[in-house]
């Protein structure tokens, strides 16, 4: 019984759902999509449940830092500190963020430190081209040529400089740039298509922990 | 009811004073004739408007349901008739009884508007430009119900006379089936039957070539990095659920890294953003360590929470990497734009990175900061490839028969396309169609 409700019962939950999954994309009917919708309102559902394993998780992770002092572990403290701090004030504000503290916290502290990860991309975006440019390899040498086209094409100077530069960037981005994606995309579709018979007739399992 | 107007040609006659008979007549008879000319040519060079034609009522009216749909909509079609033009125009009507009262929907020119004019493929519609065609759809103001009727009517007009034709009615219906999309469903059905094939075959002749993927090859050497320098190892399984097939190809070649890890007893951290498949890890990290033989050195911790929001997560797995520093970083799944923060920080600290990733939007900037990529559809074969087990090659096989098929499909399907691009001919589009997407 403990090896059916481990193994042979979620391959046959995931050959029935996988299947109507797949059916749903050629049934218009309206029942169809109110499965669909019904489906994804039970994985928000297992989502909610699940957030308590991950809450959970998080807590113990910290507080194992804490209790041991290995290096950085003022930075569990933080996370403690923030998430009750939140916690309370949010029930404080009994969930509205209009004029709240809680709003407050979401506009003043979480908006600005996400917008400052975010705008740290353009940095990063700069020394990693840096790396890939230095011309060490023919591919890198394509690279670094196709790069300079492109900026020359797509900056209003650059096209004032060399004339030639907007179309052809324009020609690498619909021409090279899109067959390329176009090929790489037809290999995942394949390979998606390959993966989810693996999953739906059972033959890939690993997922569900090891192989019996 | 029928409107027409009708003109009238006068003829008129010219009388002399000459009292010559025959003469006179032959006068009258000369310049009758030349009115009828004039009148002749002028009706060639007029417009068609100004002609004495009657407009016929649409002939061949229907309203019926329209297929392959959720119901909530109503096609109707209606003979194209010799009158059609720029200047003629034809009104759509729509009542809730037979009785009325009935409501214009539409006006458009008669030369507008045809069954051909509709993106549908050939077996599962009549794109001839014989008929033309309104589709009725539900919209905010006039909701159609399923199971309801409805009536309609169709008027054409030229602005003097008006012509109505008969009263049809139809009930909108969902559909089981869109069978447009059938040339889709046959295509997975073949692909999916390839595939089980290739993997029966795979059974009976296990031997089956592979190609060097040097990002799977590389996953022992950083391990082995990772133990020799007595650092972790970092491994994400990307972005998404566990709803997305890129985050599950991750998960099973973590269960291949994990067996590894524990025969090298090397620390192994995964950071999650997604508690499910956090929990789902767990599981297969805890059997992969059972598995190797090693379950007291399975930690519990190493699969761990730490948020759902992306770029507090990718704070946090920056601040791993800059303060544990794990001597080899894999970074498998579905990744948004967090993916150069992460890879670049991993770059900085000097560790073996391997990624595999199906989203291409973020391919270049992992291709830039790893040491090796899998590259889409590789990192569905990475468990096939690590693993080696016949089943899982052979749907490599499978997959690389179908590429095969694709790939002809496109050369016959591009060189058909042009040809009948540059000689104006539709008699590919048939052919064309088998391959297209329709919704």
């Amino acid at each position: 019984m403990i090896l059916f409700l481990r193994r042979t019962f979620p391959l046959i939950l995931t050959f029935l759902f996988g299947v109507a999954g797949a059916l749903q994309y050629y049934i218009p009917h309206p029942v169809s999509e109110a499965a669909l919708t019904e489906v994804s309102v039970w994985l928000r559902i297992i989502l909610g449940f699940a957030m308590i394993l991950g809450i959970a998780s998080l807590c113990h992770v910290h507080y194992a830092k804490i209790r041991t002092r290995v290096a950085g572990w003022g930075y569990s403290l933080v996370v403690y500190l923030s998430m009750m701090i939140t916690v309370v004030v949010g029930v404080w504000s009994r969930g509205q963020e209009e004029g709240t503290g809680f709003g407050w916290i979401y506009t003043y502290a979480l908006l600005a430190l996400q917008g400052t990860m975010f705008a740290m991309l353009g940095f990063f975006v700069a020394s990693a081209a840096f790396r890939a440019f230095r011309a060490r390899s023919k591919e890198a040498a394509v690279l670094l040529v196709a790069a300079i086209l492109m900026m020359f094409g797509r900056v209003p100077l650059g096209e004032y400089l060399i004339p030639m530069a907007g179309p052809v960037a324009g020609w690498l981005l619909s021409v090279v740039n899109t067959a390329a994606r176009r090929g790489i995309l037809i290999g995942i579709s394949l390979g998606g298509i390959a993966m989810s018979v693996k999953i739906i007739f059972g033959i890939e399992r690993s997922y569900l922990g090891g192989r019996d | 009811m029928i409107f027409s107007f009708e003109f009238r040609v006068l003829s008129c006659e010219l009388r002399t004073r000459n009292s010559e008979p025959r003469r006179s007549t032959w006068r009258l008879f000369s310049i009758r004739s030349l009115v009828a000319v004039v009148f002749v040519l002028s009706t060639l060079h007029a417009p068609r408007s100004t002609l004495a034609v009657s407009l016929a009522p649409p002939e061949q009216f229907e309203a019926f349901d329209m297929p392959g749909d959720g119901g909530g909509s109503i096609g109707l079609s209606w003979q194209a008739a010799p009158f059609d033009g720029p200047t003629v125009r034809y009104q759509v009507y729509m009542a809730d009884q037979a009785q009325g009262p009935f409501t214009r929907l539409a006006e458009f020119p008669a030369d507008t508007h045809y069954k051909s004019d509709v993106d549908r493929p050939w077996w599962s519609w009549d794109r001839s430009r014989t008929h033309h065609f309104y589709q009725v759809k539900s919209t905010p103001d006039r909701r159609l119900e399923s199971g309801r009727s409805y009536f309609f009517k169709v008027a054409v007009t030229d602005g003097m006379q008006t012509s109505e034709g008969s009263m049809q009615s139809a009930v909108p219906t969902p559909n089981l089936f869109n069978l447009a999309k059938v040339n889709n469903f046959l295509l997975m059905l073949l692909f999916s039957a390839l595939v089980l094939f290739t993997i029966a075959q795979a059974k009976r002749h296990p031997a089956i070539f592979l190609r060097r993927i040097p990002g799977l090859d590389a996953v022992e050497e950083a391990i082995g990095r990772a133990t020799e320098m007595g650092r972790p190892i970092l491994y994400l399984t990307g972005s998404d659920d566990m709803s997305s097939l890129s985050t599950i190809a991750a998960t099973v070649i973590l269960g291949q890294v994990a067996k590894k890890t524990a025969a090298y007893d090397t620390q192994l951290q995964v950071p999650h953003r997604d508690p499910i498949v956090m929990a789902i890890c767990q599981e297969i990290v805890k059997e992969s360590y059972l598995e190797a033989g090693r379950p007291d050195a399975y930690r519990d911790d190493s699969n761990f929470f730490i948020t759902n929001d992306q770029f507090s997560y990718t704070a946090a797995v920056n601040g791993i990497m800059l303060r544990e520093k794990p001597a080899a970083n894999f970074f498998m799944g579905f990744y948004y734009a967090e993916a150069l923060l992460l890879a670049e920080t991993g770059a900085g600290t000097g560790a073996i990175q391997i990624a595999g990733t199906d989203a291409d939007l973020q391919l270049p900037f992992f291709i830039t900061t790893c040491d090796y990529t899998l590259i889409g559809e590789e990192l569905y074969a990475a468990s096939a490839y690590l693993s080696r087990e016949p089943i899982l090659v052979g749907t490599l096989r499978g997959q690389d028969l179908g590429k095969a098929f694709l790939l002809l499909s496109m050369v016959i399907g591009t060189v058909l396309a042009t040809i009948g691009g540059l000689v104006g001919t539709q008699a590919f589009v048939p052919l064309l169609q088998l391959f297209r997407d329709f919704k």
